[in-house]
């Protein structure tokens, strides 16, 4: 089981082409499409929004759900849709775009994350927010790694989409503040940003409990060629 | 005499058939600043209250003005769907069960509904929006209650005030929802939003003036003889 998450757009052919592209990085994660009107048409419908928040909320069997929407009124509806459902606690609304933050959050739920980091994950990505460095629990440049390993990637891809998908995806549910290259590695956008292709080396430092899990599930996507060679 | 069930739904019957005459009208003032849906989705939104309403009568007024909030949440599309909704929604928990409305409780239920408006869409007095009809209406109305008038008073009050907000919103430079995209140019026009909640009120109104008439002296009269 994992979070559950509901995609609310104005127009049903966007809510169902960003629930398709995330379910390509996140394919145990039950994605809810809600967009349009009852009568396919341009706009929101409570009706069609609640029905969604439902299906989420037994799909997501006590997880929880988080809700991404795309203009204002998309905003006002779900937040109604909220407020008549049967468990209004267990769903929470992230303020991101609608597109990266639904990757990133579907990422992360993947990974295992609880509702509360789902939810950071998608909001993490911000708008116009720069490389993840300004995310929620990116470095703490202070205290010494618990552990540490440097990786050199040996793929010939590189971090793309689906290696950052995989890294972000399997820390974030572990207990520890992981960086590689010093942005957050729980952030697969920020991840991305690093551009480090075949033969660059990930620095991964973590903190936390887990720490030590963290730098070895790191170093054996990375020894693995992520699954691509 | 208070008002009950009936005084709801010919309330929102009325507004069905106001939203229909202006539906033009509302469509020109939102082609001006906006998308040019309001009329259209309105419209559309209160065929299907009145639909509901004739497939499932209500008991109270409460329920009348429950069931208007879901069908316009859902029918509506655009940000008059929500926000319509969460107003009728928070007028009908003020009533409660009541089946004998006065006018106190009649203008509680007024300042819940603008609640309601303001806690959904977040707008402030002056930003060009329904507020700009509802806050002036709300207090009329309390006004009107204070000062002894009976719910009829209340509802022509609020439906005048309203007017009045409408009319107002014209110089005025949005600050919120679609039209705020046009800054400065947004002045000069009416905002549809305060536009449609000074129908809504006007409507209210005259479904008591029906009311009032139909239920006359008699205590006894439960009014089944209305709409």
């Amino acid at each position: 089981m994992t979070v559950g998450i509901v995609v609310v757009s104005h127009s049903s052919k966007i809510a169902e082409g960003a629930v398709e592209l995330a379910a390509q990085m996140a394919p145990d994660v039950e994605l809810v499409a809600a967009g349009g009107t009852d009568d396919e048409r341009i706009g929101t419908s409570l009706e069609k929004v609640l029905a969604a928040v439902e299906q989420s909320l037994i799909d997501a069997g006590g997880d929880g759900v988080v809700v991404l929407t795309d203009l204002g009124s998309a905003v006002m509806t779900a937040e109604s849709a909220i407020e008549f459902a049967s468990d209004p606690d267990a769903i929470l609304l992230a303020d991101a775009p609608l597109v990266e933050g639904l990757v990133a959050a579907a990422v992360a739920a993947q990974g295992g994350a609880g509702v509360e980091d789902v939810r950071k994950a998608a909001e993490a990505v911000g708008f116009g927010a720069s490389a993840g460095t300004e995310a929620p629990g990116s470095p703490r440049e202070s205290s010494e790694p618990d552990a540490a390993g440097d990786f050199e990637l040996i793929n010939p891809m590189g971090i793309h989409a689906r290696p950052a998908a995989k890294i972000a995806g399997g820390l974030s549910g572990l207990d520890a503040e992981v960086t590689i290259n010093d942005v957050d590695g729980t952030s697969m956008m920020a991840l991305m940003t690093l551009a480090a292709g075949q033969g660059a080396t990930l620095r991964v430092e973590a903190r936390g409990k887990d720490a030590g899990k963290a730098v070895q599930y790191v170093g054996r996507l990375v020894g693995e060629g992520f699954g691509e060679i | 005499m208070g008002l009950g069930v009936d005084w709801a739904v010919d309330w929102l019957k009325l507004s069905a058939k106001a939203m229909a005459e202006h539906r033009t009208e509302l469509i020109e003032l939102d082609r001006a600043i906006g998308d040019s849906d309001h009329g259209e989705n309105m419209d559309r939104g209160f065929q299907a209250v009145v639909q509901k309403l004739d497939e499932t009568p209500p008991e109270t007024a409460g329920a009348a003005l429950k069931a208007a909030a879901m069908a316009l949440m859902s029918k509506v599309g655009g940000a008059a769907g929500p926000l319509y909704g969460t107003a009728y929604l928070r007028a009908a928990t003020s009533l409660g069960d009541s089946t004998d409305i006065d006018a106190d409780a009649l203008a509680s239920a007024l300042a819940a509904a603008r609640d309601g408006v303001v806690a959904r869409g977040k707008a402030e007095t002056g930003d060009k929006t329904m507020i700009d009809a509802w806050t002036p209406a709300v207090e009329a109305a309390r006004n009107a209650a204070s000062d002894g008038g009976d719910v009829h008073a209340v509802l022509q009050a609020a439906a005048e005030a309203a007017e009045v907000g409408a009319v107002a919103t014209d110089p005025l430079v949005a600050r919120k929802g679609r039209a705020s995209y046009l800054g400065e140019r947004s002045a000069g026009h009416r905002d549809p939003g305060a536009a449609s909640t000074a129908l809504l009120l006007r409507a209210a109104a005259a479904a008591a003036a029906g009311s009032v008439g139909n239920t006359g002296t008699s205590a006894g009269n439960t009014g089944t003889d209305a709409v």
